[in-house]
Formats: structure tokens, sequence, C-alpha cells
């Protein structure tokens, strides 16, 4: 059994240790809001966070995470960063098909964390990553541009 | 919604019927025809519509019966219908259609979504739809208060009597409206009154969509369900010899093992057992015809046949002998690879199959077309499959395939495992699965006077056919999907050949986002531009004097040159190209912004884009789908090619069908001309012209032309 802490809730799970942490969120825990892209953490769609930190979740064997403080797109929304940037999002209408946006916006909350304040170059290299094939890269920018400006006034609504 | 269609037709067209709680409004309009070879259960002439539910507690449903693939129709859409209905625009939720032929597409005759369509093609219906429902609820409020119905305003959700200011909201008229027999016809708004078509406005899924709320079609789940990953075989048209499950069963987690007709599917608890399974699976294959199939061989072959006249797309003039016998001729070969439209959710289906019924859930766009296969994969009639249409994670005409491949295949599996069962692709599966843009080869001359007037254009195409075989075949020479963006130039040309080669190879191709303009925007626009620099000219100033009688074409021109600064000087080491395309009824104009580094690694900048599309529902969708398709567009001219050695794909992942990242994304501006003509579409137009304006922008800046698809910085390197 592998103790997992996903959103804040404790669960156990009986799966193969080398199971990537992906497939434990979508079909063993239920949680199908972290999406499967490319499973060689090639386009990000499946980023979520562990101790805080973005990591591709295909290629992390759930045993590399037991008792580890998980965080995915269902629990960001409780966080300062994470609801700025859905707030964000929903104001610059960033996602079209949507399938990335999970990834996109798991990625967009670790940058804010570690940088409040970011430039354009740092949106890039942060961000690019996560791959959209719908061509919402510009929306993005311009959402987290947007999410740091209501975190300067004292966080989103 | 199921229980409406499980209605009687008879009490369908009778419209009004109550359900839930709520009016269902239903009403008829004439199909103007119907495709032949798809067959359409009910048949009939006229065909009812279900597009609106209105509860009691006052939330509008609107159905809405195309596919939401990014493109942003559960807003546009809606958008139709509550501009007419004058309903309260955050009381609005949207449901995807069952598969009916109420929710048939007016052209097409089967429900589907592509091809640039989905809001002109709704334009009137929908708003019928919704001042129908307006006026059966004026009726209702008028005839409680008894006062003429003429003396009642519609409003933000409720019926307003204009002489007393009383009020009473749709909900509460619920009741009432159901029993009213719907107006034989209703007015439409003139645009001067509209409230919401042509205005800004968010879309209704994006919260969903930042949540991890959003289903798509790889989250549906249903109790007892399992998941299966198919071995397919590795080149197209191969067969399965033989297989040894053996160390597939061994698996932890591997039900069964099965033969199916595509291959053999592992079936598991869970992805991750399933594919482990397929890994450690041993088929023997019998490769087919195309063992030895090879992009290169297919080259020779695509250029050998362009020696040859092909079927004539377009004829006028004399143009061999005015070529052959022009001041100056100016000839060029472009090509452009096979493309996979690489959507981000890898392709899947889940299907629930029992003795009588069958339940999908998959993102499809093609719903008629899909439930009727895989009904005849069961062996059941097709009303007794229902398709519960999800998200899509991308379409872009993938998810749009007339064989209804992943659909019949996952219908397949589930009749031999005999439990609710989902198919998941995975990205490589996903990437050589085939469907792709064809590949293309063309040969393309003009033919010069004295003065340097362009007075013979001759245009060879060689590449298979995407139509043919599917719903929409023309059974014709030509396959006018082949030849669009091609035959029909905008410039003026006294003599003009345009001819095709179809070649039938086994490699399955599809409509990719544009579809035939995907390839010849890039050869005509980048060969006009050719012409223009062989004659001295300014490229944007050259195409406006061959414009003289395709004033949309010039307006956008203008638009975008005027936007970008054309002329004016740029940063060193920058160059400006600009291509001009008609697609799908809108017209775009593009200046792309361009560097080349000495390493040959091309940098875009900066996109300018103008756009006639006619009138107007969503602005800011038509701005995110000119970005949208920019992106797209910009991929496959960067790092888009699937290629063949020994019948295999090349190709596997994004490591090696790599797609734009966000740090490669320029800046996009999309200028809208304002117009009263008629819809076009939005969806895929903003695609054809930017690869030729990029690659003239790339001639431009370096003096190299780039005549084939993707760019290779190779080609470019300085030295």
């Amino acid at each position: 059994m592998i103790s997992l802490d996903i959103n804040g809730k404790k669960y156990e799970v009986d799966v193969g240790p080398d199971t990537p942490l992906l497939w434990v969120l979508r079909e063993t825990i239920g949680l199908t809001g972290t999406k499967y892209g490319c499973g060689m953490a090639l386009c990000g769609a499946c980023t979520v966070h562990v101790d805080g930190e973005a990591i591709r979740s295909c290629v992390t064997p759930v045993s590399s995470v037991d008792g580890r403080r998980i965080t995915t797109i269902e629990g960001i929304g409780k966080t300062k960063e994470g609801k700025a940037i859905q707030e964000a999002w929903i104001a610059d209408d960033v996602p079209q098909c949507g399938y990335c946006q999970s990834g996109q916006i798991m990625e967009a909350v670790a940058l804010l964390k570690t940088n409040p304040k970011p430039g354009d170059a740092d949106i890039d290299g942060a961000m690019s990553g996560i791959l959209c094939r719908c061509g919402t890269y510009q929306r993005i920018r311009r959402a987290i541009h947007r999410a740091a400006r209501m975190m300067a006034k004292g966080g989103a609504k | 919604m199921r229980e409406i269609l499980n209605m009687g037709r008879r009490d369908f067209l009778k419209t009004g019927t109550l359900i839930c709680g709520g009016l269902i409004l239903g009403f008829y309009l004439p199909l103007r025809e119907s495709l032949s070879g798809v067959s359409n259960p009910t048949g009939g002439p006229f065909m009812p519509n279900a597009f609106i539910r209105i509860g009691t507690d006052e939330m509008v449903t609107i159905i809405v019966n195309k596919s939401e693939m990014g493109q942003g129709v559960y807003t546009s859409l809606p958008m139709l219908v509550a501009e007419e209905l004058e309903v309260d625009w955050s009381k609005i939720r949207v449901e995807s259609a069952p598969v009916d032929p109420a929710y048939n597409h007016t052209e097409w005759g089967v429900q589907g979504t592509g091809g640039s369509t989905s809001v002109w093609s709704e334009w009137e219906r929908l708003r019928k739809a919704g001042a129908t429902a307006r006026a059966m609820l004026v009726k209702a409020a008028a005839d409680i208060w008894k006062v003429d119905p003429g003396s009642c305003r519609a409003e933000k959700g409720f019926v307003i009597h204009n002489p007393t200011q009383r009020k009473i909201s749709y909900g509460k008229l619920v009741e009432k409206a159901s029993q009213m027999e719907p107006p034989k016809s209703v007015a439409l708004k003139e645009p001067k009154d509209f409230k919401i078509i042509g205005k800004p406005r968010r879309r209704l899924d994006t919260p969903e969509k930042t949540n991890g709320k959003a289903i798509f079609g790889i989250d549906a789940r249903v109790p007892g369900m399992l998941t299966a990953v198919v071995a397919r075989a590795p080149v197209f048209g191969g067969r399965m010899k033989n297989f040894s499950a053996d160390k597939a069963k061994a698996v932890p987690g591997v039900k069964e093992v099965l033969q199916i007709d595509s291959g053999v599917a592992v079936i598991a608890d869970n992805f991750w057992s399933a594919n482990k399974g397929r890994n450690a699976l041993e088929v023997v294959w019998d490769e087919g015809t195309l063992a030895a199939h090879s992009t290169s061989g297919m080259r020779e072959q695509y250029m050998n046949l362009a020696k040859s006249p092909g079927a004539v797309a377009r004829k006028g003039g004399n143009p061999e002998s005015v070529l052959s016998n022009a001041a100056k001729q100016l000839k060029a070969e472009y090509e452009v690879p096979y493309l996979a439209h690489a959507c981000m959710e890898p392709l899947n289906c889940l299907v629930d199959l029992r003795s009588e019924s069958c339940e999908i859930w998959t993102g499809t766009q093609f719903q008629t077309v899909d439930r009727n296969s895989a009904a005849s994969v069961v062996g059941l009639k097709p009303e007794q499959v229902k398709i519960h249409t999800t998200f899509l994670g991308g379409g872009f005409g993938r998810r749009a395939n007339p064989q209804s491949d992943f659909v019949t295949e996952a219908a397949r599996v589930a009749k031999v495992v005999k439990k609710p069962v989902k198919v998941i692709w995975t990205r490589e599966d996903d990437t050589k699965g085939g469907y792709y843009r064809p590949m293309w080869y063309d040969q393309i001359a003009a033919g010069l006077d004295g003065k340097g007037n362009v007075i013979a254009w001759q245009h060879t195409i060689v590449g298979q056919s995407i139509l043919s075989g599917t719903p929409f075949d023309p059974k014709a020479d030509v396959d006018p999907a082949s030849v669009e963006g091609a035959k029909e130039i905008p410039y003026e040309i006294p003599n003009i050949l345009v001819d095709l080669h179809s070649p039938k190879i086994g490699v399955p191709v599809q409509w990719w986002r544009s579809v035939g303009h995907s390839h010849t925007a890039f050869v005509v626009e980048s060969f006009i531009d050719e012409v223009a620099h062989e004659t001295g000219k300014d490229p944007y100033a050259f195409r406006r004097k061959l414009l003289v009688k395709h004033p949309r074409h010039d307006g956008v021109l203008k638009l975008a040159a005027e936007k970008s600064g054309w002329g004016r000087p740029l940063p060193k080491g920058r160059g400006r190209g600009i291509a001009v395309h008609e697609s799908f009824g809108s017209f775009i104009a593009q200046v792309a912004e361009v560097s080349v580094s000495a390493e040959g690694e091309v940098r875009v900048h900066r996109v300018v884009c103008a756009i006639d599309c006619g009138k107007i529902v969503n602005p800011d969708t038509i701005k995110a789908q000119m970005e949208s398709g920019i992106v797209f567009g910009l991929s496959a001219a960067l790092y888009g090619k699937i290629t063949f050695q020994n019948g295999r794909v090349e190709q596997s992942n994004f490591h090696d069908y790599p797609i734009l990242r966000l740090s490669e994304m320029p800046l996009v501006e999309v200028h809208i001309v304002s117009s009263e003509e008629k819809s076009g579409g939005v969806g895929e137009p903003g695609v054809p012209p930017i690869a030729p304006a990029v690659c003239n922008a790339i001639f431009a800046v370096t003096g190299k032309r780039i005549r084939s698809l993707p760019i290779r910085s190779e080609d470019l390197k300085k030295g």
C-alpha cells in the first residue's frame, strides 16, 4: 500500500509501485483533471505539484511520492496563486479546447510562487514545457501578467 | 435530454411538450439536401429540432449540436439563441446534443462539426429557435394578463407588459407556454438591434476548463469499466498473422488479450497494465503491400506523375501556348509532407455494449456517421446506439473520421470483451495512426509579357484525394478538396490551367485544419511572391494590382499592410512577408515579421492578421481562432512532417513531431473588417496564409526561397 496526500486528503492505494502518478490520480483516485498527453514528459499536460514543485506526473512512479504532499488542478484553487491564475484565465479567456490547461495552470502557479512578478522572459522560460495545440500561448502570457498584478494588489477577488 | 429523443416522432412534432418541468421547443425546417451514402434512419424532407429547454428554475439550457473542440461553439451558438430569446445570459447553460436528425448539419444532412461551418449554418435556425420561444413566452404572459401580446416585450428572462410594467419571469411561464402552438413565422431582429451578436463575450466553458471539471472523452467512466490498448499493424494495410498472449497475460491487471479486426487488444483493469501488457505482447504481422513504402519513393512517383497532364480542374484561355511563347517563364516545384493532427488529447472511445443497447462516450466531430458505423459493427439498430459527445481535446478534423476508425475499433473491442471498455491510444498510437493531411507535390509556372504582366499561369498538383470514399465523395476526376485555393486564385490572369493527379496510396488521409488550402495557399502565395520579385515589384503592390475584381481580398490585404507598417523600416535582420487567401467563406491577409539566425533558425516575431469573415457573432472568438490558426500553421511550417521508411511512420511523439512552444509564440494582432456580408468560417481560415507569409519574409530577409515544408535550418544557414 502506498500513502498519498492529495489536495489535503489522505489515500491508501494498492497499485504497482512503478505506476505513474498520473494514472493513479486519474484511474485509482478518480481525479481526471490531470491529463495524459505524451507519457514522456514532453508536453506537460500531466503537471501537478509535489511539495509545491511542478512535476510531470506521467513519468513519476507513484512509489516516489509516497507520503509527499500532492496538489492537482482540482485543489489548486485553494491557494492564493491558484485562485489568481484561475481568475486571470477566465478574464483573458485563455482556454480553447482546454485539454492542456490543467498543466498550463499548474506550471503558471508554480512560477508565481517562486517569482511573483515574472517578466516575459521568465514566463517564456517557465511555460515552454507545456504544449498547447490550440495556440493559447499569447493569452497565457497575458493572463500570468494579470494574475501577478492581482496578487500584487492583494490577491484574487 | 435522452428521454426527449425516445419520444415518438409525432409527439415531437406537436411541439410544446412538457418534460421535466421545462419547455422543450421543437420545430422543424427543411433540410437542403441529404448526402448520398449516409443512411438516415428516419428520412423525410422535414426534420424536428430541439435546441432550447427552459426550466421552472429559470435556467435556460441550450442544446448545442456542434462539438466543442476549442473553437468556441458552446458560446457562439448560445449567443445566437440568446439574442432572440431575450434571456439573462447568466442563466444559460449548455448541453451537448444527442444523436438525432433534429440536430443534423443544415447542409450536410448528418450531425457533425467541421468545415468552419458552425456559425453560418446555424445563423438562421438558432435565431429562429430563440425567436419562436420568445414569441410563445410572450403569448403565454399576454394570455394570463388578458392583453394584446403586441403590448408586451421580453427582456432578460422576463415578459413585461409595457403599459402597466407588470412582469413575469420565463420560469413562471413554462407550463403555460408549453401548451401554446408555436407561431408559423417569427420576425428576426434587425442587426442594428443586436445586443449580443457582434459583441465580445467570454466563453461559457472557461471556468470548468480551469478547475479540472471539464470532461473529455478520455475522462469518461462507467462502473465496471475496463481499459484497452490495441496493438495495430506497424504498416498501413498490414494484418495480424499470429500472436502469443502469454507474456502479456502475465502482466498484473491484464484481463484478456483478444484479436480484433485492427490487431490485438490488451484489456486490463487500468491503462498502465494494458499498456505494459501490449509492450509484452508478441505479434507477427503480415505487413502487406506497403511493407517497403518510403517517402523518397513516393516523391519520385509524384514527380514522374507531374510530367504528364492531369485531370483538368480549371482551364481558361490558352495557357500552354501563351506560356511557351511568353517573353519570360518562371517555373518552380513545391512540396509539403504528410501531417498529423496531433490533438493534445490522444484518441479514445468508451463503449458500454448491452444486448439491446450501446452507449458511447467520446469526443467526436461526426456523430451520425459514428453512431451508424458502431451500430453496424455491434449488430444493433442505429437508434439503439447513443453517443455522448464530451469535450474534444482538439479535433482539427481528426475526430471526424469517415470510417469512424477510433469508434468502430472500440465497438469491436466491446463486442469481444463483453464488458464496458475504454480504448485509449497512446501518443505514439495517435501519431502513427494515419488519416494524415496528404503529402503534395506541385509544379507551377507563370508566363510574363515584355512589360512584366502575368499572362499565363499553370499549376499541376499531385496528391491523394481526401474526399474519395467519404460521404462527401464528388465521384469525379477532380476532388475539389485537392485543388481548393489553387483553382479559384483571385489574381487576374487571362490564361490559366490547373490540373490534378490523384494517385492511390495506401496511407489513410483526411481533412486537416483548412484541408486543401493548407497546401495550396503555401504554393500560390509563395509563387506569386516569386513572380513579384522577378518583375522587381513590391509584393504587396503587385498583388493589389491583380486583385481588381476581388475587393474583399484587397480589403484585408490593405488592412494587414497598413497595420503592420508595410514598407516602413524594420530593425536590422528582420524582414516582412505578406500573403492573402480566401477559405471557408472568409478572407484573410497576414504579414509576418521574421528574422533568421546565422545557424538558419527562423524566429517569427510578429504576425498582423486582417480578416473579413462577413457578419460576426463573437469578435473575441474570431481573434482567438486567428491566434490558434497561426500557431497551428506555424507548427507545420517550422516542424511538421510525417515520413515513411520501410512502410513505417518515422515519427512517434512530440520530440520528433514537435509543435510550437510558448517561447516561440509571435506577437499576434488581429484586425476584423466590419462587414455585412454572409458569415464565413473562422476555425480554419487562419491557417493557410501563415506559411507563405513566413516564407516570403524569409526571402525578404535572406534572399532564399523556401519551396519545401517544413522549413529546414540547414537551407538557411549562412555561408
